[in-house]
């Protein structure tokens, strides 16, 4: 996702001269292309991130379209509220590149992880956050972005993400993509965990359900419509995100569901639990600890569906299972 | 600067003081203090140093000014008003109910406004970006940024000041409103920026010193600091908080009081004998 987006913005960034791109210091194998090609246009602002959002706000309002990348918790959680006052109160055409989205860098532990984010920036008024799931999403929000003027954030993984579009024909920070038909329930998924959400369906269907799988990569504003209207069809809603259950796309769902009094039989959220990830692991560990891998959601679907299992006792054995892991070491 | 322009300015800081004054009681609104210790700053730039067109607010040639220290807000909208960016009518509703004059400006707020300040340690970083994307463009503007004394306890400040020093952006000129006293105490006992000019110096600005509200000498140090090129300005003006009102000079309560009754008509009173005939 990390090339998508960057060429997407190298081969925007030939005819937009007004595409300026910032990053803090990162961006090492991914950014060299950009900056020896418009070396007058990038900038590295250093270990130094609330002064490159104030930057960027005071760059954009010179007439640019500001793209500032850096490691999520980085641009989002350490710079609330430079964020919130520089870029969202005064409508800065500055775009947030958050890299390593969920638990891209496992590895680097808890700091490392990005889990917060989507919450945060939905939180934030005029903000648009955008996460897409895979790299032709990618170059399409990109894309959509320079031509939207506005604060946005982009939620992008690291490199070789899966491919869940072989073409994606049409996109826009409006609508939400519907990615596999299917009756018996909706996967809605975001960011990196569109792949998931395909592969849980694969399994789904070895049990004779159809499920849809509607990738969401606008969180928001979200699509109101297309969401509601496969939610109505399915009566059972799943949401998928590499993120807190709390304020992320799963929230975001379930808000619209109950105000626009959409009767669902079922709903979970899966995601991150509420804590901290007090262990080191791949992004497909990790995963794993919390639920997140096709086969667990699949599992667990199941369980919901002929509503054998409670969902409390499943959420406490996976947290069991996390702090077991802490134990060990 | 000749005698005649320096005793204008000194009446126009005169009258400022008096809106601010003004319009803060009226709305029953603190920060007094802290908004008359910039007056001469915000005057000698919008009335002699910045090229600015008040009738075409958003012109890409003007100067730009972020009022960092947002809690001077009132000294601003008063600067903005008598420039001729709005009306008085506007100005008066500084703090009531709707209006889109609050403590701290806003960019909504009103013509001539550049920044949405008042969490401080956001302006400098916003007047820091204008100033590269000003560069970029090879153009000759300038920025200036007033911040405040306590103000330069935020990290945010010396991110900015520390990427200036480095890339030499001498079109970028800081002034420190430097009265001494910032929110819970004075500035030397809360935590100590001295040596303030040093610090700068080590950070490869371009430091003036000088009496705040001394109209010719901050003239003279803008216009210094405009013609100077290689170093990013630092001009610490050393003003008195609540400047022009006895009982509020070097007063750390009237950072949150406002005046009313007897000790408003004595600060009218006060400022009225200090136009210059």
């Amino acid at each position: 996702m990390r090339q998508a987006f960057i060429d997407t913005l190298h081969t925007l960034a030939k005819n937009d001269k007004k595409i300026i791109l910032m990053n803090g210091d990162l961006g090492f194998s991914v950014l060299e292309d950009f900056i020896a090609a418009y070396p007058d246009r990038s900038y590295n602002m250093g270990v130094a991130e609330a002064n490159m959002i104030g930057a960027a706000a005071g760059y954009s309002f010179e007439g640019y379209t500001v793209f500032v990348y850096s490691i999520v918790p980085f641009v989002t959680m350490r710079v609330f509220e430079q964020v919130r006052n520089d870029i969202g109160m005064q409508k800065a055409n500055v775009k947030i590149v958050g890299v390593g989205s969920g638990f891209t860098y496992g590895q680097l532990g808890p700091t490392h992880h990005a889990v917060e984010d989507i919450a945060l920036m939905r939180s934030i008024p005029n903000m648009t956050v955008v996460c897409p799931g895979d790299p032709a999403e990618t170059r399409e929000a990109t894309k959509a972005l320079v031509k939207m003027k506005g604060p946005a954030y982009l939620r992008i993984g690291k490199k070789g993400e899966p491919v869940v579009h072989k073409a994606l024909t049409s996109f826009s920070l409006k609508q939400s993509i519907l990615v596999r038909h299917g009756n018996d329930c909706a996967l809605l998924a975001t960011g990196n965990m569109v792949y998931a959400a395909v592969e849980t369906a694969h399994n789904l269907k070895k049990h004779g359900i159809e499920a849809a799988v509607v990738s969401v990569p606008v969180v928001k504003p979200i699509d109101q419509k297309g969401i509601t209207s496969i939610c109505r069809k399915t009566g059972t809603v799943f949401t998928l995100e590499e993120h807190t259950v709390i304020g992320g796309l799963g929230s975001a769902v379930a808000e619209l569901l109950l105000e626009q009094n959409i009767p669902v039989k079922h709903f979970y959220r899966f995601g991150v639990p509420d804590t901290f990830t007090y262990f080191a692991g791949s992004q497909e560990f990790i995963r794993r600890q919390y639920g997140l891998t096709p086969v667990q959601i699949s599992r667990k679907i199941l369980s919901i569906l002929r509503s054998v299992s409670s969902r409390t006792t499943e959420d406490s054995a996976l947290l069991r299972r996390s702090s077991q892991i802490l134990r060990k070491r | 600067m000749d005698r005649k322009k320096i005793k204008k300015l000194n009446n126009i800081a005169v009258d400022v003081r008096k809106d601010i004054v003004t319009i803060s009681s009226s709305a029953n609104i603190y920060h007094i203090a802290s908004a008359l210790s910039p007056v001469e700053l915000l005057v000698a730039l919008y009335f002699h140093v910045m090229h600015i067109d008040p009738n075409n607010p958003r012109w890409s040639g003007r100067d730009r000014c972020v009022l960092s220290k947002g809690h001077g807000g009132a000294a601003l909208f008063s600067v903005l008003y008598r420039r001729g960016f709005f009306s008085r009518k506007k100005l008066e509703t500084f703090c009531q109910n709707g209006s889109t004059l609050p403590t701290h400006p806003m960019m909504q707020s009103a013509p001539g406004v550049e920044a949405t300040t008042g969490s401080l340690g956001h302006g400098l970083p916003i007047g820091l970006g204008m100033a590269m994307a000003l560069r970029h463009e090879k153009r000759k503007n300038n920025v200036f940024v007033i911040l405040s004394d306590g103000e330069c306890d935020e990290g945010s400040v010396w991110e900015s000041a520390l990427y200036a020093g480095y890339h030499a952006l001498d079109n970028l000129v800081v002034c420190i409103d430097y009265n001494k006293i910032q929110s819970f105490g004075r500035t030397a006992e809360v935590l100590d920026l001295e040596p303030l000019a040093d610090k700068f110096r080590a950070f490869r600005w371009h430091v003036q010193e000088i009496d705040g509200h001394d109209i010719s000498a901050i003239t003279k140090a803008m216009e210094m600091a405009k013609k100077s090129k290689g170093n990013p300005h630092c001009i610490i003006a050393h003003t008195v908080k609540g400047r022009g009102i006895s009982y509020m000079e070097d007063q750390l309560e009237w950072h949150y009081k406002s005046p009313q009754g007897k000790l408003l008509d004595q600060a009218l009173r006060e400022l009225g004998i200090q136009y210059e005939r």
